[in-house]
């Protein structure tokens, strides 16, 4: 670490190391404080409002009451259920899939480089463009997946029991290529003789994957878990470009409607901190163990 | 024994090969699907069973560009003598369009995207200088909380974007920023500003120091062996991050749908607009697609030995 030491020979030069290094941190940190800290603050006051933003009547300050509305509301725990339902499918799913997928790729073979490559495509792509055109390909009258599993015309997208799984699978889709990465990074780290030994103790393979394998890639497994748990709780693109179907209105879609449709302004600010807590918790997690990782 | 087990570890080791190779084709089914919908006759992208094997066609990509009138009945020979050869294309596919006269205008997607580059590159270039500048103030000097404030430049990048959006949506009302590039801008540069501070700090750590410290003996002042030693070291860094931020902007969809209608609109919120209602015609829509995702997939190869740092915020390096 160099030092802000003031008789350092950089110091006696030019800027000293103190100035370059408020110049070069500060402004950054008032960006964030300005365009992401303020507007927090700015909708908390709203959160104690009736205000409406479409409306030009004055607004007027409520307390609470936002907040024990929307706490005994059934329709947002409803949504709530649906957020959670879909957080467990489509992140159970991706781990299933991104882990196996990893097993699969953990050998050397011919242009390894470029299948690994094209499996990530997915991740890459924009989610709202991804929900557009996975409707043409769960479209009940012409679509190649209903065709391809001999469904019929079943619609995917409008029927209240498949919507949400329906995004679910898309989602799993797009991210288990992302738990495939890190299980791969994982799976490279472990060590060769570990497995040698195994072998010439002859322990199966059962016990060489539970014993060996699971535990050393599991730290990577767990950020991946984290992170998505933390994404697919805040979806919003995937599902509003897929469905309308109320029984797939999850959490941030809710926020929206009730934002900007509804223009329940006071109301969605505070709907909106309730989301924010939640999410600042994983987020808190998710930073401990990306940390605990880094330093090995 | 051995043999026998090495024999069974070569038929496994062949099978997991194959069952890869399989679930690359699952995987780009789907891309494989738009992509080949967006050069398929109108008629074709919509047949039981679906078609595969066809003769591509650009009428997609022609009428994605262009916008006219639907007219009924047979074509007027005149009108088809003096139109340009694309437009002569969209008659030969069967569609009666265009009276004598009316010229093609130009359709509203080459407008999204040219938001959407202007939006996602200027942003870009924002949002890399200053986390390059902030990374590197991070790497190199010491800092009261440090990890605090690392932690909290972070988290700016987890907050929902529907959350933020609500109250820089009435602020933008306030001084007239909806619906503008640079409010757009804005957002993009505090969205992606924390991911570029995280991943250029990743790069920043693996420059040697002593070359700096060099730098410094031989009379260099601290700014000039910043720009004149670390950037050049920095720059496969900056060039990872740039385009890892470039990909998020273009993508990024929830700001673009609340932000912005029209002037500024940018291709991810119009493209699913174009459906509309009735029967959507699905090659116009794939040919957007299509040419609206190829940058990424490019962009995609190009960065492939840092995807894995880029997707866990430059912590994971291998």
């Amino acid at each position: 670490m160099t030092s802000l030491d003031p008789r350092s020979r950089a110091a006696t030069r030019g800027w000293s190391d103190l100035a370059i290094r408020n110049l070069f941190v500060i402004p950054t940190l008032l960006f964030l404080i300005v365009f992401n800290i303020f507007p927090l603050i700015y909708s908390l006051g709203y959160s104690f409002t009736d205000y409406a933003a479409n409306r030009s009547v004055p607004w007027s300050f409520i307390g609470l009451k936002n907040y024990r509305d929307l706490l005994s509301d059934a329709h947002i725990w409803s949504n709530f259920v649906i957020t959670a339902k879909y957080v467990i499918v489509s992140v159970s799913g991706q781990m299933l899939v991104g882990f196996g997928l990893a097993l699969l790729l953990n050998r050397s073979f011919p242009l390894k480089g470029l299948v690994t490559t094209l499996l990530l495509l997915p991740m890459m792509l924009s989610a709202a463009v991804v929900g557009l055109f996975w409707q043409l390909l769960y479209s009940p009258s012409w679509g190649p997946i209903n065709y391809l599993f001999g469904l019929g015309d079943f619609a995917w997208l409008s029927d209240p029991d498949a919507a949400l799984y329906a995004v679910a699978i898309t989602d799993i889709w797009m991210w288990s290529p992302f738990v495939m990465l890190l299980s791969l990074a994982g799976l490279s780290a472990v060590p060769k003789h570990l497995y040698e030994a195994a072998a010439i103790d002859r322990a199966g393979a059962w016990y060489t994957f539970t014993r060996i394998t699971l535990p050393l890639v599991a730290p990577l497994l767990l950020i991946a878990l984290i992170f998505r748990t933390m994404e697919a709780f805040k979806t919003f693109d995937i599902a509003y470009t897929m469905t309308t179907q109320p029984t797939a209105e999850l959490i941030a879609i809710r926020l929206y409607k009730q934002a900007f449709q509804q223009w329940d302004t006071g109301k969605s600010c505070a709907l909106a901190y309730i989301v924010l807590i939640m999410v600042l918790a994983i987020t808190n997690i998710y930073v401990k163990y990306l940390n605990r990782v880094k330093e090995r | 024994m051995a043999a026998v087990r090495s024999a069974r570890k070569a038929v496994l080791n062949r099978l997991a090969i194959a069952g890869a190779l399989v679930a690359m084709l699952v995987f780009l089914g789907p891309i494989y699907w738009i992509a080949s919908t967006a050069f398929k006759p109108k008629e074709l992208a919509i047949t039981v069973p679906p078609t595969v094997v066809f003769t591509p066609e650009i009428t997609p990509m022609i009428r994605l560009f262009t916008k006219r009138v639907q007219i009924q009945g047979e074509t007027d020979p005149a009108a088809y003598a003096a139109a340009p050869w694309w437009e002569k294309r969209i008659y030969d596919g069967g569609e009666r369009v265009l009276k004598v006269g009316d010229a093609v205008q130009l359709s509203q997607y080459p407008n999204r995207f040219e938001n959407s580059l202007i939006v996602a590159i200027i942003s870009t270039v924002l949002a890399v200088s200053m986390g390059t500048v902030t990374a590197y103030g991070f790497s190199r000097f010491r800092m009261a909380g440090e990890a605090d404030l690392l932690f909290f430049i972070l988290s700016t990048r987890m907050l929902p974007p529907v959350v933020v959006a609500i109250p820089m949506f009435l602020m933008y009302r306030l001084v007239g920023l909806n619906d503008s590039h640079i409010g757009l801008i804005i957002l993009y540069v505090a969205f992606n500003l924390s991911f570029s501070v995280w991943l250029m700090k990743g790069f920043m750590d693996e420059i040697p120091r002593e070359y700096e410290e060099a730098a410094l003996v031989d009379g260099y002042t601290r700014m000039q062996s910043f720009f004149k030693i670390v950037l050049p070291e920095a720059a496969t860094g900056i060039a990872a991050t740039a385009v890892f931020c470039f990909i998020t902007a273009w993508n990024e969809y929830a700001f673009a749908l609340i932000m912005t209608n029209r002037r500024a609109q940018t291709a991810p919120p119009f493209i699913p607009s174009q459906i509309g209602s009735g029967l959507p015609d699905w090659t116009t829509i794939a040919a957007g697609t299509f040419l609206f995702l190829l940058p990424v997939a490019i962009f995609t190869f190009a960065l492939r030995k840092h995807l894995l740092r880029g997707v866990t915020f430059g912590a994971i390096r291998k």
